[in-house]
């Protein structure tokens, strides 16, 4: 099989195991298990296409064979390769969770063909090459992130969902509508042809206007501020399984598309664009704490601090120095893993109690050991306590910021770093210190699961708290891969060679871009 | 013909606008729907208007001889409508399901998830 070839798996993957999973809707232990062998499939696949293009560079597939500007492109560099690894190794752990905390009605309402539609929709937008079709693979989450929102119907879920629905359908119509313009402007929406017609563009006022409705419209998905305000309301209502999916990597594909676009794309004024996102980012990363200090539930706690570390990944990206942007991929990679494994472990405190209220939660510290250790270390990797992979993520981000001068988003970073330490002592001392409330939930009876159940609720937890630790030791190799992938990002020549390979296709074929006049 | 589709746009987005900052739920669901109709029809007239000219390249030829009409506009557009079709088709259903479980359609009292 040829190298090329590879670039589609993580997408065709996940579609051939929905069908599957379709197929077997009737039947809950088939469910489960195509279910797991499915993400461990992607899991393999997303390793192979990583090792692909760490070997040979950037590997391109054009659909059909059509030559670039024309057909749809798939392309993988450094930065799609390591998202769709993670994305995989993500659904793997929360599959295997789910096996013990999703019920068999939810099972039976879909919820696993649903994973895998979701994880279409996220692979297929980090390794599209196209505009368009990254709208496309956005509508394919998106709806699938609605469903499994809503599956199960509770009261809460439904609330949650009209505004995560309600603000994601208008970032999508901006979206499209930036679409529209872009085209109108170069006649184009392949990412690297765009690039090559950017760069050129005589025009800085559209330019400009571009670049502001991609800012929103990514910027919604990704929630910054001040368009966050669909994740605090809807990422604590659903199964565990969904929110620690969600939070693991939906914002992130929106992150992904910013880096994208502001890095490849809107690259001519950065005065203007960097800077807005640099103040972006630093009142993300602030009003993100803010709201989670004011919390008093363990889900509530953590969705808000997706928020503020969201402004920590755009930080690096608006800073736009290689240093920086390694620091964001570093940034990355550590939070997909530790925030999601904050969910799973938040999801399992939940089922002990029935709830997430740090009021009516304790003494975890003696009755669960174990969760105690794992949540400690996850925590303590979030607020950036060395020798945990959070430090060095934001280690890497403070240096970009004093080399670029930067002066007060390097404070912003150091303050919110200790507020985020502040928010996560509190969760360890409500939940995990304190004795158990008088009125809590009688959790002593809490049914016991079997050895298999546990296994697999704290299996994951302990996997991805593992690889936290590992990013943690093996900090040089994990910089070493960010520092090359924030290289290949800035050198966008080599994107642009890498996608039309026999250079610029000025010569739109006669089905011409002029207005006939009437 | 521009200027009346551009005029059409900016009132579709007007009255999408104006719609979604009512309370009612379903008032907010049309909103939602005109402001996706205006962003097809801008998609539609940003990709340049050309009448009556079909993108058909004559026998023995390599490339159209005259302008004719951009097709992939008119292709991306019916992805869009088809993914908005089914978008807005589970929004009704959702405003149904959040109706019958919550017994309003007010948006100002579904403050239970806020923070």
């Amino acid at each position: 099989m040829n190298a090329q070839a590879v670039v589609i798996l993580p997408i065709a993957l996940p579609l051939a195991t929905m069908v599957m999973l379709l197929l077997s809707l009737k039947s809950i232990p088939a469910q489960k298990v195509i279910g797991v062998v499915g993400s461990t499939g992607l899991l393999l696949s997303a390793a192979t296409l990583a090792w692909l293009v760490d070997r040979d560079g950037i590997l391109v597939l054009q659909a059909g064979n059509w030559p670039a500007p024309f057909g749809i492109t798939l392309v993988a560099d450094r930065l799609s390769s390591i998202m769709v690894l993670l994305a995989g190794l993500m659904v793997f752990a929360v599959s295997v969770y789910s096996l013990a905390s999703v019920n068999d009605r939810r099972v039976s309402f879909g919820f696993h063909p649903l994973i895998q539609l979701l994880l279409m929709g996220v692979c297929g937008a980090f390794l599209t090459g196209d505009l368009f079709n990254l709208y496309v693979w956005f509508e394919v989450m998106l709806i699938a992130s609605f469903v499994l929102l809503t599956l199960g119907g509770e009261r809460r879920q439904l609330e949650g969902a009209i505004k995560y629905v309600t603000l994601n359908l208008i970032s999508s119509a901006v979206f499209l509508a930036a679409i529209g313009v872009i085209y109108a402007a170069t006649g184009t929406l392949n990412m690297a042809d765009l690039a090559l017609k950017l760069r050129s563009f005589p025009d800085e006022g559209t330019v400009s206007v571009l670049s502001m409705l991609f800012l929103i419209a990514f910027g919604t998905k990704a929630a910054v501020f001040p368009l966050f305000f669909w994740l605090p309301a809807s990422y604590h209502t659903p199964p565990v399984a969904v929110s620690a999916i969600f939070a693991g990597l939906l914002t992130k594909v929106g992150v992904y598309s910013l880096i994208r676009a502001f890095t490849l794309l809107f690259v001519t004024d950065l005065e203007f664009t960097h800077n807005l996102l640099l103040l972006i980012a630093g009142l993300t990363m602030v009003t993100g704490v803010l709201g989670a200090m004011a919390q008093n539930e363990v889900r509530r706690i953590l969705s808000f601090h997706i928020v503020s570390q969201i402004g920590y990944m755009v930080m690096g990206l608006a800073l736009f120095t290689p240093l920086a942007l390694a620091g964001t991929v570093f940034y990355i990679i550590h939070h997909i893993v530790v925030k999601t494994n904050l969910f799973l472990i938040g999801g399992i405190v939940e089922q002990r109690f029935r709830t997430g209220r740090l009021d009516r939660i304790g003494g975890l510290y003696r009755s669960a050991p174990v969760l105690a250790t794992v949540f400690f270390l996850s925590a303590m990797s979030l607020a950036g306590i060395p020798p945990l992979s959070g430090f060095f993520a934001k280690l890497t981000l403070i240096r970009g910021g004093l080399e670029a001068e930067r002066y007060a988003i390097v404070v912003a970073a150091l303050v919110v770093s200790l507020l985020t330490l502040f928010s996560m002592t509190k969760i360890w001392t409500e939940a995990f210190w304190k004795p158990v409330p008088g009125d809590a939930m009688t959790n002593v009876n809490f049914p016991r699961r079997s050895r298999a159940g546990r296994a697999c609720l704290y299996g994951p937890a302990i996997l991805l708290a593992s690889v936290t630790v590992g990013i943690g030791v093996m900090a040089g190799p994990v910089m070493n891969a960010s520092m090359a992938t924030a290289e290949q990002l800035l050198d966008q020549n080599a994107y642009i060679q890498a996608v039309l390979p026999d250079g610029p296709t000025g010569q739109v074929p006669a089905v011409s871009r002029e207005r006939t006049s009437p | 013909m521009d200027i009346l589709l551009a005029i059409t746009v900016g009132g579709l987005y007007a009255a999408g606008i104006y719609m979604m900052l009512r309370r009612n739920v379903v008032k907010l669901l049309i909103g939602l729907g005109l402001l996706s109709h205006a962003a097809n029809l801008l998609l539609f007239t940003a990709g340049g208007l050309v009448r009556g000219r079909v993108p058909v390249i004559p026998d023995g030829e390599t490339r159209p001889l005259v302008i004719v009409a951009d097709p992939l506009p008119q292709a991306l557009i019916l992805t869009a409508i088809v993914i908005s079709f089914a978008v807005l088709a589970f929004a009704l259903v959702l405003i149904y399901r959040t109706y019958q479980t919550l017994g309003t359609e007010d948006l100002d009292e579904l403050k239970a998830t806020d923070t």
